[in-house]
């Protein structure tokens, strides 16, 4: 490795004399201030007015979606709050007496199914863990409420904010595959 | 006005300085609490930002285009800030030295306000003798850095009270560093008395009216004089014993709330009177090259003390822009820059002074 040294010269008496760094100095500051005082070119965002574009990929709260036909697309596998690192998602499955799937041939779905945005850390491993692709990370980055109760997400709220988001409709294919299964002569897909 | 015509001529005296007391008080007042929405506003500018422009009391409202303009530029922002200082908590820390820690405000704040009032802030108003300073005294400038030599008292002690390192390290780099470039300061000073050769800053003011600004018989002195007066009102580049950065803010890391407040208030009170100062000494006080004699109209007295705030506002605004234009000094350089240069260059300006006096002009 060649090492480069670099050569510090001494100070001139008019550089010692502080005044090139003053008229410099003030020479940048001039600068700034005319373009934001004279010509309003500041870099300031004002918030709550001007809003930022959110970014593709970036992970803000995470919603529950609905599929194409608006059906809840959760089947309560509970993965999502097996796998939450601040333990945040909290489900209640329906139990064996517990309300069908919205989704016909879908086991089941949720009975209720809480996020608790106060706890959330935004990971986005419940989006990934999910095998039904029934949760996402969204663009909702600002979230406010009155009390912690009110932050924490009933899934009526979760499933009204999260959206559409369709997909290939697994179990509707099964469904479509066994019911050609029972039709004779068999005729495969 | 009859009724104070039939009083004797000391009540009246005290009548009418104690109008002038809370006149010039309230506008100072008045000055700090803009002073220091001017360095928010400036900084913001110079840092590309907007500065404070929310605070809107209910009345801009009903004011049609100008309310949002001055909500914009943050006109209101000052009062909040002071509302918001009168109702902190204020926090005494189990472990500080409490009769200094409450005192040292009180001795940072005053000196402040006390060298306000020799300055010549006008000619004189309604008749002759109102002459608008507080105190006439012959030996003003002798008492100016009497009581500013104080004000470093204020953060010794509350470096000393707070018992904590930061605040002590502070106190002890302020009284370094003030007692070091008062010395400067004085001795800029003494060139310009020379030249004047009065102590009264009245007759200094006469003297500048007469034969133009100091600055330019004195431009040395005056130079020194800046340089001496940021050191002394610790602002940037040499605000070392505050110094966020390093020091968590220095001799008031302890503090809050309102003894807070009157530290904050005492430097920029101390920025206003060094500016005050700086224009009587240097920029012809109240007057103007064409507007020299003194007022026989009321309204022309309004118009030298407006002179004089003029004059103020620029000097703060230089005194703002400052601070973002140079780094802090390292201990060491300021040391340097204080002894080894001002103090020999005031010197030699006062010997300089003394042979152009006494061989070239008499």
């Amino acid at each position: 490795m060649s090492t480069k040294i670099v050569e510090r010269k001494p100070l001139s008496f008019f550089e010692n004399s502080y005044l090139p760094t003053l008229v410099s100095g003030l020479k940048v500051t001039w600068k700034h201030f005319r373009k934001t005082a004279l010509e309003g070119q500041s870099l300031t965002m004002e918030y709550p007015e001007q809003k930022w574009v959110v970014p593709q990929g970036y992970r803000g709260a995470p919603y529950l979606v609905k599929d194409q036909e608006g059906d809840t697309k959760c089947v309560s596998c509970q993965l999502c709050e097996f796998v939450c690192p601040p333990k945040a998602i909290r489900i209640t499955p329906p139990g064996p007496n517990g309300a069908p799937a919205d989704r016909r041939n879908a086991e089941k779905a949720p009975a209720e199914f809480e996020i608790n945005m106060l706890r959330c850390i935004f990971c986005g491993l419940c989006q990934e863990v999910c095998p039904e692709e029934a949760i996402f990370l969204q663009k909702d980055y600002s979230l406010t409420g009155e009390s912690r109760e009110e932050m924490i997400y009933g899934k009526a709220r979760l499933l009204q904010l999260g959206g559409t988001h369709g997909g290939i409709q697994k179990w509707k294919h099964k469904l479509e595959e066994a019911e050609a299964q029972e039709v004779f002569p068999v005729r495969t897909p | 006005m009859n009724f104070f015509d039939y009083l004797e001529p000391t009540t009246q005296f005290v009548i009418f300085s104690a109008v002038k007391i809370l006149i010039v008080f309230g506008v100072t007042m008045t000055f700090v609490a803009y002073a220091v929405l001017a360095e928010r506003k400036i900084s913001a500018w110079i840092q590309d930002r907007v500065g404070p422009n929310r605070t809107a009391p209910p009345i801009t409202k009903y004011i049609p285009i100008l309310g949002p303009m001055l909500v914009r530029l943050g006109i209101f922002q000052p009062m909040a800030d002071g509302l918001k200082f009168l109702l902190k908590e204020d926090f005494t820390p189990a472990y500080v030295r409490k009769v200094y820690f409450w005192l040292a405000p009180a001795i940072a704040v005053i000196p402040a306000f006390l060298t306000l009032a020799v300055i010549p802030f006008g000619s004189t108003l309604g008749n002759p003798d109102n002459k608008m300073v507080i105190a006439d005294l012959n030996v003003g400038i002798l008492y100016t850095f009497g009581i500013v030599s104080l004000g470093v008292y204020g953060i010794v002690l509350a470096g000393y009270a707070a018992n904590s390192k930061y605040p002590f390290l502070g106190g002890i780099r302020s009284s370094a560093q003030m007692i070091s470039y008062e010395i400067a300061m004085g001795m800029s000073v003494v060139a310009v008395f020379m030249v004047v050769g009065d102590l009264n800053l009245g007759s200094v003011v006469q003297y500048q009216a007469k034969h133009g600004w100091m600055v330019f018989h004195q431009p040395l002195a005056f130079i020194i004089f800046l340089i001496a007066a940021f050191a002394e009102t610790n602002r940037l580049p040499f605000d070392l014993p505050e110094s966020e950065s390093e020091l968590v803010g220095g001799y008031h890391t302890e503090y809050s709330s309102m003894k807070f407040a009157l530290f904050f208030l005492g430097e920029y009170a101390a920025m206003i009177s060094a500016s005050a100062m700086m224009v009587t000494l240097f920029f012809g006080g109240w007057t103007l090259p064409f507007l020299s004699d003194p007022a026989s109209s009321l309204l022309g007295g309004l118009l030298h003390i407006a002179i004089f705030i003029a004059k103020l506002v620029v000097l703060l605004v230089v005194f703002i822009w400052v601070r973002w234009m140079l780094p802090r000094f390292r201990y060491d350089q300021l040391m340097d820059l204080g002894w080894r240069r001002f103090i020999p260059l005031a010197l030699g300006n006062i010997l300089a002074t003394a042979l152009v006096l006494a061989f070239i002009s008499p």
